[in-house]
This record gives structure tokens, sequence and C-alpha cells, in this order.
């Protein structure tokens, strides 16, 4: 079929897939698994070689607290996205597709959007002189502005904002692919909503709450410029941390900090590869 | 029938408001800035005292933002070129050169999208200290370059996976060259996904801020970078102005790329129906 017959273009295909794969493979290899293995190095090198800097993050409290803080942050945002995304999936996923593509274009519009435009909005609205302070107090609800920025609220809120859309499109995904005819005959034969709900629709969603809850989680364990911005001192996330640190060379702890971040991350993907399959992954948010 | 009629009992007003209340959550913020940025206000102030223009002169008229903004862009358009050439050459490889190892070598490349943004800008900053590329356009361009790379081999082995093979064989049969094949059959088939390509690598590297904020400053101030110093230090409604332009500018992306998507889905429906 092919010209298979001429050995010279036989064995140009065979080293072809190697020559096409090595100038990226090149650069992430350079740029991206070299310096992260340098990274390890230096975690375990400096200020002088043993795992000094692993016992500094075990055994001082405040490290401790910075690690406690970003878990904790993320599980508040996975569940503020669940609560908000959930029953919006369902809705879209019942609407004709045509319907569904047109509002979907509300939840993919922040996608687009700047990051440091959104943070910037959440100060506009969120500030001492903000818009909701403004209104409270044109409105007579307060006499003094409620200190909304630079707060654990500040943070949660814009974070939120920015991990809704995943969210969405994780459970939106699963929900379009349960079968209808399920639900119509359970409520036919005298099941109420929350039969119907309990025992059929949300075990049939699990999949999806799984996939978005992980994918949020891990997003948001890595954020650092919403709790930099919005955020008070308290609101201090590992990548602040780490980010902290390097700005006052102090390499050793940075890199430590890194790395402890970055093993709760593959782990959490791990986890997500085994239930749910990576593939999954790029269908969910690159479907759209 | 209405649709949330499936789950009886639950009222279709209810979830109907719950939704409107989320996109009203997701859109209502963004377009705050833009009363903000006509304000004829010294400072934030809302309702804004007055109608000016003032803001919008400020950054046309301040070469330091022109000039974040002009980098920007020659860097996104850099990047663009570099992920979806790089990224069509790795797709192709994946998908049509299937060799044992593969699927590993897919997984380096889709890595950099899995380790939090900040360890790697620490990570490239301390080898760009070495090799003295901090703050110049092709150490930003590489970097911009990693991250932009796992989204287009996605998106392009998808494109390749959907191309009909037996139309590049009738090509092939009718006498045409491999190089004319892939010019006049495969490139115009895989046109869409070029395009969505294009568009991730774009806004991955145009909006990207953790990284140049180890790797850019000095004469690698992105326009990003300008406004989180900004945002770090005074607040005036010039970053408003930004944020209008920024806010009108992605409307005007994600217009062209629904706009091209809902077309193409016509297309196909249209073709398979």
């Amino acid at each position: 079929m092919e010209k298979k017959a001429r050995p010279g273009v036989a064995r140009w295909m065979g080293v072809l897939p190697f020559v096409l794969l090595t100038p990226g493979l090149a650069l992430v290899l350079l740029l991206f698994l070299y310096p992260l293995f340098r990274l390890v190095a230096q975690s375990l090198l400096e200020p002088t070689p043993g795992f000094g800097n692993y016992l500094e993050v075990a055994t001082d409290p405040t490290l401790w607290q910075i690690i406690e803080t970003t878990l904790i942050i993320s599980a508040q945002c996975t569940m503020v996205t669940l609560l908000l995304a959930y029953p919006v999936s369902y809705l879209l996923s019942r609407l004709p597709r045509s319907r569904a593509n047109l509002l979907m274009m509300f939840v993919l519009l922040p996608f687009w959007t700047s990051l440091l435009v959104r943070m910037y909005a959440w100060m506009v609205l969120l500030g001492r002189h903000g818009v909701i302070n403004e209104a409270v107090i044109s409105l007579g609800l307060s006499t003094k502005p409620y200190p909304l920025l630079y707060s654990r609220f500040a943070v949660i809120v814009g974070m939120s904002h920015f991990l809704l859309p995943f969210m969405v499109l994780s459970l939106y995904s699963t929900m379009i692919g349960i079968d209808r005819t399920l639900i119509e005959a359970a409520s036919s034969m005298g099941s109420s909503f929350r039969q119907t709900f309990l025992r059929i629709y949300l075990p049939l969603s699990l999949p999806g709450v799984y996939a978005g809850c992980l994918l949020v989680f891990i997003l948001a364990m890595g954020f650092y410029i919403t709790p930099a911005l919005l955020g008070s001192p308290q609101e201090t996330t590992i990548s602040v941390y780490i980010q902290q640190q390097i700005q006052e060379l102090n390499w050793g702890e940075g890199t430590a900090m890194a790395v402890i971040l970055v093993a709760i991350v593959v782990a959490l993907f791990i986890v997500y590869d085994r239930l749910l399959g990576f593939d999954r992954l790029f269908r969910d948010v690159g479907a759209q | 029938m209405s649709p949330a009629r499936i789950l009886r009992g639950l009222p279709d007003g209810l979830l109907w408001a719950y939704a409107i209340g989320v996109f009203s959550f997701l859109v209502v913020p963004l377009l705050v800035v833009v009363p903000v940025s006509f304000s004829a206000g010294m400072y934030l102030q809302f309702p804004p005292p007055g109608f000016s223009l003032h803001w919008y002169q400020d950054y046309f008229g301040d070469p330091q933002w022109i000039d974040a903004t002009r980098l920007s862009l020659e860097i996104a358009l850099s990047v663009v070129v570099l992920a979806v050439g790089l990224g069509m050459l790795a797709a192709l490889a994946i998908v049509r050169m299937p060799f044992p190892g593969i699927g590993f070598i897919r997984m380096l490349l889709m890595t950099p999208l899995i380790v939090p943004s900040v360890v790697v800008a620490i990570a490239v900053y301390s080898v760009y200290v070495s090799f003295h590329l901090i703050g110049s356009f092709i150490g930003i361009v590489l970097a911009h370059t990693i991250l932009a790379l796992p989204f287009t081999i996605v998106l392009l082995v998808a494109g390749f996976q959907r191309i009909d093979r037996r139309l590049e064989e009738a090509s092939f049969t009718m006498g045409a060259s491999v190089g004319r094949t892939f010019w006049h059959i495969t490139l115009p088939i895989l046109r869409p996904s070029l395009f969505a390509a294009a568009i991730f690598a774009f806004i991955a590297s145009w909006d990207e801020i953790i990284m140049v904020i180890f790797i850019g400053g000095g004469a690698g101030t992105t326009l990003p970078l300008r406004m989180f110093n900004y945002l770090r230090t005074e607040i005036n409604p010039t970053i408003a102005a930004v944020s209008t332009l920024l806010l009108a500018f992605a409307i005007a992306v994600f217009a062209a790329a629904e706009g091209f998507r809902l077309r193409g889905a016509a297309r196909r429906s249209g073709g398979t129906v």
C-alpha cells in the first residue's frame, strides 16, 4: 500500500517519530524536568546536606500551620464550588444542547478573562470603599465598612470564582450521560423526589462529583496569586510561603516545601488516574 | 416538556433562580471594572462621581504600559508559533507512529500541567539564574511554551485522531506526494484543532503571571506583571481602564472562538444527520 517496498523509506520511517518528538521533549526535559530534579537536590543539599529542611518542616508548628491552612482553604473551595455547581450542571445537562451551549458561555467567560482582571474586580467589590461596603452603608445597614478584603472570606470567594467552571464542566460531562429513562421510570413508579435523587441520580452522578472535587482540590492546593492579593498573612498558603522563602534566598526551606507540595498534588493525581482515568481530565475540560 | 421536571418534585423556578444566581456570581464581578474605568474620581469610588476618559489617557499615554502590552503580545505570538509547531510534530508522532513507550513520553509532555505553577516557576528561575536568562525575551517565551505545550498536544492529538485516513489514502492513490497530501488534505481538516490550539497557547502566555514574577522583571516586564506590581502597591483606576480593555479583548477572542466552534459543530452535525 504505502511505499514500504523501499528499504530506505522504511528505515527513515522508523526514526521519524523520534525526530518529531525530539524538539518538544527536549524543551520539557531541559526546562522542566531537569530544573525540577535540581529543586529536589537543592532541598536536600542547602544549606547543609541531609534531611535538615524536611525535619524543619516536620517540627516547626508555623510550617504545619501553613500546610493545614492550604488544605483547609482547598477543602472549603471544593465544598463551595460543589454546592454552587451541582444544581447548575444538573439544569444544563437536562436542557436541549443548543440552549445548554448558550448558557455555558456564562460559565466559560471567566475562563477567558485575565486572572488579574478578576483579582482587581474582587478588590473593587470587597474593598473598604468598595461596591458592597458602599451599598451596605448607603442603605443604612451598617455605619462602618466591613473588613471583607484581605481575609479568608475574600480568598475563598476569589478562588471559588476561578475554580467554579472546572467543577461545572466535570459534573456536566457525567450528568449528560445519565440515562433519563431510569429517572423517569423511578418517578412513574411513584418514587418521591428525595428517593429518586438519593437512590438513583446522586449515585449515578458520583463519578462527576469525584472528578470535579479532585480537580478543584488539586488546583486549589497550588494557588498563589489569589491568597497573595486578596488574603491577609493568615492566608499564607504553601505557594505563598515558597515564594517568600525564595525571595529571601532561603532556598533550602523553600525547595523542601515545594517538594512537599508536588508530592501532595502528584499523590492526588494518582488517585484521580486510578479512580477515573487521566484521559477524563482532558475530556471534561477540553470538550469545551 | 420542561427539562427540570425529570426529577419530579423539584420546582423549576427554584432551580432556575439558583442557576441565575450562580451565573451572576460568575459574570457580574467582571463587569464591575467597567464603570470604575470611566470614573472621574481620583481613587476607587463607587458609584463613580462623574464620567471621564482620564484613566484611558493614562494608559495610552504611558510608554511603560504600552511597552508592557507590546511585550506581552510579542511573547504570546511567539509562544503560539512554538507551541503549536512543536505540538503538531509531537501529536503527529503520537497518533500516526505509535511505538512501545509512547504512552510514557506522552505523559512526560503533560507533566507541566500537573505541577503547581509556583514550583515550576522557582525551578525554572534557579536554572535561568545560571544561564543569565532572567528578564530575557527568549527566556520567557521558552518558559511559557512549556506551559502551553500540554494544551496544544492534547488538542492536536484529538484533531489527528478525528481525521479519516481514507481521505489521505485516496490522495496517495491519485499520485499526490506526502507533502502535497499533508498540505492540501491533512492541514485543512486539522484547521479547527489548530485554531483551538493557537488560542489556548495564546491565552496560556498572555495571562501568565506566576512564571514572570520570577523570571520576568526589568526589560521583561509583561502586562500581567505590571498589573500585579500595581495591584500590590497602589490601586488607582488606570488598572480599571486596563482591565476593561482586557475584558473587551477577552470577550472578542471568546466570541470568535465560540463562533468558530458553533459553526464547526453545525457543519459536523449537518454532515452526519
